[in-house]
């Protein structure tokens, strides 16, 4: 029991990116202690997987970087990552979280980050990060500025884990941080609020069998292509295509790849597609001059501030090509990717051989959001999303009191809406604490 | 275990070479083809037409005549195929189609009829590593591009043959069968079919697509499943020839053929002579006759 | 080619016709061009299967009607496996098809008197008859 009649004015966010992060700093500054549970490493989210994001075209790490760093330094916000939330009882003001502490293996009191241990491991394995664009050791920290700094081990890819051979880490630490002895441990924390922001996924490209069921190596998907743009990144920023890194000259862009397609994938529009996809290309033309992009629409849907221009200025000064019409197919043929689509404004079939293809694909939520929500007893819609109290005029709510969502876990939206949802769920929170 | 077997007009004539096979095939696997007592012709092509009925009786009576002779049936060609496995669904799901189809046929079908074609038997029931055993000359060293055509693929909810944009299970056939089979992307595309009596010239470039695909990808044969399709990609090879003069033509088989070779049955016995593009040579050079 | 648009116009009696025939909502065609992005033989059609479906939904009879793209369709059915709008592509040509052969006048789209000599001989059975279903009255 605590003061106040019982009602503890913590506030608990799950999911450590954008969202997460904005509303966690809103509550911090206002005072409260918040928990914030992520079940990476580090925190950042998607954000941190980007290169440069819309329509400032901003380095999204410079962007990020002070908010993470804030966020770990704060006074007020308890930072669990590397964590899952297990179970959830108790109602508003006295909310009882269990929580996983995933074992890393790594003894994170005693590592200082000097990231020897995954210089010297031996053991290469497709980066998730990277979207399968580059690799990762067996231990790794996600990013060169992670918060925290500290790296995990993947069992799965390990090789003492798998046939208790190596153990290089072990011997390189100097700080003798290795700890394979590691389990899973749990601790509760008791919360009066709860902001879930686990954000979003994409549909793996590995679901388009007419676009190859993602075995051609050069067609990829947006996050994939963040990647390969990014400084810190598979290839350094230069833009080189995955099949032989050569530097793609014709580069078809394809938004609307399950979205909008009722019939086959999701039907709802995916909202940042168009805004990215643009990026994508304007961010290709300023580093291969003399490549061409095309992008396949079938709208453009570019609706904040400075995005219409934008895209207009993509157009005019890059010579970017929007067709609009779908891609009926892909396939590879020899070293060229060849795409058949259409251009419904002059009406005519075209047909590109392409080096390269980037595919926007549609945004779903990721595959455990529906335990999460049952965990905390609130609903999801038929495609998977967190269900808002009410469409319009209660975004950030849910049926239950006290817990409230915020980012993509809700719907498709963009850093800016992002963050004002977050924002928005950070005031409910101490809305509902100034009432107690 | 025999299965109920619906030849096809062309089967019967053109296309002879492919219906020998098959029944030789058939029963050096350990199953027989009983040809239906009375068929017709199916029509050729399912009615898209929603109002279009009469076109649906000559498959509903296949179907409703099969029904009174066993419970499953099997066919060779993908087009009678798609006819008879499409109206069978129709005949099972739309009542008031089904009942004046019935009244007028003077029978009363239900659509509970199995359609199998020979190569789902090949696949499901007898086993493509059974093939494999019982294959006395494999075909060793004949580059084969397998060309499914569109009927036995779509659509897919009613056909349920295989993945329509990746299918697999020729390929498995033929690698049962020792061979290498040859994966092109216009495996799955229209050889034009009946634009053959519309449009000739534009079937013509379909099947010189089809066929520069599977020859870029290192095709020295082309195995069908269709008459429609091999007359456009093999008889209509004179055409093509006519058009590209650089084209080089490649021999055409029926799936049939191929298997009749693997199991070891005298070449002679094949039907090749009513193949358009010689198909001897290149079973020569692998050493297959 | 200005045309002039009323709601007698759009969705008139041809195009509700079609639909009827087709059982298919030419509304919820959304002119993605998928069709004609996959479609085999668009290469030689004048204009694409997604533009005659905008001419029919228009109720522009007449340049629906006037084109090839329905008699060059070979019901390949790779329109409507793709359509992400479940909209079966195939089945609006063919109802194009017998709109125009189920006319007063009978009209049939190929004269067989006209064909080369030997070449009914020459094609197999299933062509002529798919064929002659397709494009006679």
């Amino acid at each position: 029991m605590g003061d106040n009649g019982g009602f503890v004015k913590r506030a608990m966010v799950i999911g450590g990116g954008i969202a997460g992060i904005s509303a966690s700093i809103d509550l911090g500054n206002g005072g409260y202690e918040v928990v914030l549970v992520e079940k990476l490493p580090s925190i950042g989210g998607r954000m941190l997987q980007l290169s440069e994001t819309f329509p400032t075209l901003d380095c999204a790490q410079c962007t990020l970087t002070p908010k993470t760093v804030e966020t770990g330094q704060h006074p007020h916000i308890k930072l669990l990552t590397y964590s899952e939330v297990e179970s959830v009882e108790g109602k508003a003001g006295d909310f009882n979280v269990k929580i996983r502490r995933k074992a890393a293996y790594v003894d994170w009191e005693k590592c200082t980050g000097c990231g020897l241990c995954a210089q010297k491991c031996p053991s290469k394995n497709p980066s998730e990060f990277d979207r399968g664009m580059g690799m990762e050791k067996a231990i790794y920290t996600l990013s060169p500025q992670a918060v925290p700094n500290k790296p995990v081990i993947n069992p799965s890819n390990c090789r003492y884990f798998k046939e208790k051979k190596c153990r290089v880490c072990e011997k390189i630490c100097p700080v003798g941080a290795i700890d394979y002895e590691q389990q899973d441990r749990f601790v509760e924390e008791r919360v009066g609020a709860i902001i879930t922001a686990v954000g979003f996924d994409l549909i793996p490209k590995e679901s388009f069998g007419e676009y190859g069921y993602g075995e051609v190596p050069d067609v990829i998907d947006g996050l994939a292509f963040e990647r390969i743009n990014s400084a810190s990144g598979p290839t350094t920023g230069e833009i080189r295509r995955p099949s032989d890194g050569k530097i793609p000259k014709e580069v078809v862009f394809i938004q609307c790849t399950g979205s909008r397609d009722p019939e086959r994938y999701v039907p709802y529009c995916s909202r940042v597609c168009c805004m990215y996809t643009g990026k994508h290309a304007r961010l290709y033309k300023h580093k291969v001059h003399d490549g061409q992009a095309y992008i396949f629409y079938m709208d453009i849907r570019s609706t904040g501030k400075g995005y219409e221009e934008f895209i207009q200025q993509g157009m005019e000064e890059e010579g970017i090509l929007y067709l609009r019409g779908r891609v009926s197919r892909i396939f590879r043929d020899g070293e060229k990717v060849v795409v058949w689509g259409a251009d419904t404004l002059t009406g005519k079939k075209v047909e590109i051989s392409a080096d390269m293809v980037v595919l926007a694909t549609a945004i779903v939520p990721q595959k455990d959001t529906k335990d999460l929500a049952g965990r905390l007893g609130i609903k999801t819609d038929e495609y998977g999303f967190l269900t808002e109290a009410e469409r319009k005029l209660r975004p950030v709510e849910t049926d239950i009191e006290g817990i409230y969502i915020a980012g993509c876990v809700q719907g498709p939206k963009d850093i800016a809406d992002a963050v004002a949802h977050a924002n928005a769920a950070a005031s409910k929170v101490q809305g509902l604490f100034a009432r107690h | 275990m025999d299965y109920l077997y619906f030849p096809g007009c062309t089967l019967y004539t053109k296309a002879k070479n492919f219906d020998q096979t098959a029944r030789d095939c058939s029963l050096l696997l350990g199953f027989e083809l009983k040809e239906l007592k009375n068929w017709t012709c199916c029509g050729a092509t399912f009615p898209l037409s929603t109002d279009n009925i009469m076109a649906l009786l000559p498959p509903s009576r296949i179907l409703a005549t099969a029904r009174e002779e066993g419970n499953a049936l099997t066919t060779l060609c993908a087009i009678c195929f798609n006819v008879i496995k499409r109206t069978n669904r129709l005949i099972r799901e739309d009542g008031e189609k089904r009942d004046k189809i019935n009244n007028f046929i003077e029978k009363n079908y239900q659509g509970d009829l199995q359609i199998l074609h020979y190569l789902e038997i090949l696949k499901q029931n007898i086993g493509f590593s059974q093939l494999k055993e019982k294959a006395k000359k494999p075909l060793a060293g004949l580059k084969a591009a397998a060309y499914y055509g569109c009927m036995l693929l779509r659509p897919f909810e009613e056909m349920g043959f295989d993945d329509k944009e990746r299918p697999t299970l020729f390929e498995e056939f033929l690698e049962a069968l020792g061979a290498k089979a040859i994966e092109f992307p216009y495996k799955i595309e229209c050889c034009g079919s009946f634009q053959s009596v519309g449009s000739p010239d534009v079937a013509t470039e379909c099947a010189y697509k089809i066929l520069g695909s599977a020859i870029k990808n290192g095709a020295e044969a082309m195995v069908s499943t269709c008459p429609m399709c091999t007359f456009n990609i093999d008889h209509k090879q004179s055409d093509i020839k006519q058009k590209y003069s650089g084209f080089k033509p490649i021999p055409v088989y029926y799936f049939t053929q191929l298997l009749g070779i693997a199991m070891g049955l005298d070449y002679q016995t094949l039907g090749f002579d009513q193949n358009a593009v010689d198909p001897l040579p290149l079973l020569k050079e692998k050493g297959l006759l | 080619m200005k045309i002039e648009l009323s709601r007698q116009k759009v969705h008139n009696e041809f195009a509700k016709k079609v639909e009827l025939i087709s059982g298919q909502n030419l509304f919820a065609c959304y002119q993605c061009g998928n069709c004609t992005a996959g479609c085999p033989v668009a290469f030689a059609m004048e204009v694409g299967p997604h533009e005659v479906i905008r001419y029919t939904l228009l109720g522009l009879e007449e340049e629906a009607l006037g084109v090839n793209t329905f008699w060059l369709c070979a019901s390949c059915l790779q329109c409507t496996s793709r359509c992400p709008k479940g909209i079966d592509i195939a089945r609006v040509m063919d109802a194009l098809r017998m709109v125009v052969l189920r006319k007063k006048d009978r009209k049939d789209h190929i004269q067989i008197p006209e064909f080369p000599e030997g070449f009914l001989e020459k094609l197999p059975q299933i062509a002529f008859v798919s064929g002659f279903r397709k494009f006679l009255s």
